[in-house]
């Protein structure tokens, strides 16, 4: 018999709770229904067992002794960069720079790379999904530099508009930043298509990628994307650490952003020179420990079928869809085809903060606001909304969960 | 219910953010204030028109905001109006306490009772900032927010 069975990918979410501790734990007494790993995942033991057995056995600072421990600890953290540039399918390992999370990621790119670029009436052309680590870096540069920015508006589902993304691509473009995966409408934007659109005007391209990341398999050299930004604790792994990837030629051509020890090559009283990336952009003391706890929730994350749990994620997000439905009372915001596993709703009479009180009394955590997304919450004409966001260790139980708080909720509020 | 959600959408609660009193612009204010909540998007703004003893001769408030923030904007405007600024402190001061958790026995006896219904709030420290945005409002309009 040679015809073989393809066997669908299987993902046992159930098993991968068994990773979490904190999932079985209960608030006011209710099992906790998680549903904010958007904001940030919870960490598997694994990753928090590597952080505590790092920190007692090979702990020391990087590239300073001469002594064992220094070496052993150096050693992890350079590993930790070798996964992260596994994980992005990066080229090189010293395209990888340690940062405290994906907004220092960005910011650095706005210091270093942009800033020194930028003369007034420049042109920055963003999302107005972005979120505000996507925004801010760039308001900075209006502020200080006289660029300008230009949004780039979504359909009234969440998606993106290519063409008119591209139509905003001018000569005046210096970058073009876009989010990978909106945290508040789940939309996924086409990276490659819009890589391809601004490369041929001639215009890099970063994309934040704090949420798709942990939902999208990324690839940037498939990408051909000049910078991409992820944090760690979103990843399954620890907080205080984020990586950028950039192209090394942007890398070798970027000014240092914060100066310090590790970052130089030699300082003296009236001259001083610079270490080659990543070193360069890396100065101080690193997050040694979360170097170790983020290769390990990357490792992780990568061990799995990365397709099967995002058909697990998406399932979930279909199967909460169906119900609520059948509320004509909810209002759901962002259903872009094709769109990650987040659900973010505004529900009549029920303002959000209201809802996530109610909701959480009942075990059930969802983020409620702005998600740090004013623009995208004027665009929808909301203040806030509530959100519920899926990961790999959620069930279906955790939408049952929701959708009898939702229930609850309303039959206090209105 | 759980016994502390009954106690914060308690119905006069619910009552005033379905309904809220001297709710609108007031036309001849002589103070004005914008109280905004950036954690969380709650907005009040509060009017006054204090008389020349510094009474509160007629108060209004608009907003846009969570049940408890508007609620407590339009239970605070029931209470001020009518009130010396001395008064109105003292108010504010009790009721801060209440919220908190906090020894609230200052207050005359029908404020506190008719402020108590808010000291649910105290139960969800998250949530207290919905309650004092407009009294924190109002607060600036009187110092600061002469029109």
């Amino acid at each position: 018999m040679t015809a073989q069975t393809k066997i669908t990918p299987s993902f046992d979410a159930e098993k991968v709770r068994a990773d979490f501790a904190i999932l079985s734990r209960q608030v006011y007494g209710k099992p906790l229904a998680y549903l904010d790993s958007g904001a940030s995942a919870q960490k598997p033991r694994i990753v928090l067992d590597t952080m505590r057995d790092f920190a007692q056995t090979e702990y020391a600072n990087v590239h300073r002794g001469v002594h064992f421990l220094s070496a052993a600890a150096t050693d992890r953290y350079e590993a930790a960069r070798r996964t992260v540039q596994k994980f992005l399918n990066a080229a090189r390992e010293d395209e990888i720079v340690f940062t405290k999370g994906g907004t220092e990621a960005i910011n650095l790119v706005s210091y270093s790379f942009l800033a020194p670029r930028v003369q007034p009436g420049d042109e920055i052309v963003l999302t107005v999904m972005e979120h505000h680590s996507n925004i801010v870096p760039w308001h900075f540069l209006r502020e200080r530099h006289g660029a300008v920015l230009r949004w780039v508006d979504v359909g009234d589902d969440g998606s993106l508009d290519i063409e008119a993304l591209d139509a905003a691509i001018t000569a005046k473009t210096k970058l073009v930043a876009v989010t990978h995966m909106s945290n508040v409408l789940g939309t996924i934007t086409p990276l490659k298509d819009i890589i391809a659109r601004a490369h041929a005007k001639g215009v890099p391209v970063l994309a934040d990628g704090c949420q798709g990341a942990v939902h999208e398999v990324v690839d940037v050299q498939a990408l051909d994307i000049d910078f991409y930004a992820i944090t760690g604790h979103k990843l399954y792994g620890p907080t205080g650490i984020g990586a950028l990837y950039a192209k090394r030629a942007h890398l070798k051509a970027m000014r240092p952003f914060n100066g310090g020890g590790e970052m130089i090559r030699e300082v003296m009283q009236d001259r001083i020179t610079y270490a080659d990336p990543p070193a360069r952009f890396e100065a101080g003391t690193p997050p040694i420990i979360e170097s170790a706890g983020l290769a390990t929730a990357l490792d992780y994350l990568m061990a799995f079928d990365r397709k099967a749990v995002a058909a697990h994620e998406h399932d979930l997000l279909a199967y909460a869809r169906e119900h609520v439905k059948q509320f004509n009372w909810l209002r759901v915001i962002g259903d872009a085809p094709g769109k990650g596993a987040i659900l973010s709703f505004e529900a009549e009479g029920m303002h959000a903060h209201d809802l996530a009180t109610i909701l959480d009394r009942e075990g059930v955590a969802v983020r409620a606001g702005h998600h740090c997304a004013q623009v995208l919450m004027e665009r929808f004409g909301v203040a806030s909304t509530s959100r519920a966001s899926f990961a790999l260790y959620n069930t279906r139980a955790d939408v049952d969960a929701l959708i009898a708080g939702l229930h609850k909720a309303r039959g206090i509020l209105v | 219910m759980d016994n502390a959600l009954r106690e914060l959408y308690q119905e006069v609660i619910l009552d005033h953010s379905r309904h809220p009193r001297h709710h609108g612009v007031l036309e001849d204010a002589s103070h004005k204030a914008e109280g905004y909540n950036p954690l969380c998007g709650d907005r009040v703004t509060v009017y006054l028109r204090l008389d020349a003893d510094d009474r509160v001769a007629d108060i209004k408030f608009e907003g846009k905001g969570c049940a408890i923030s508007q609620a407590s904007a339009s239970m605070m405007t029931d209470m001020l109006k009518g009130r010396t600024a001395a008064e109105a402190d003292r108010l504010m001061q009790g009721f801060l306490h209440l919220v908190k958790g906090e020894d609230a026995s200052d207050l005359p006896e029908d404020d506190r009772e008719r402020l108590e219904v808010m000291g649910g709030i105290s139960a969800f420290p998250m949530r207290v900032k919905c309650a004092t945005l407009a009294w924190h409002t109002y607060k600036s309009a009187v110092e600061e927010g002469a029109t």
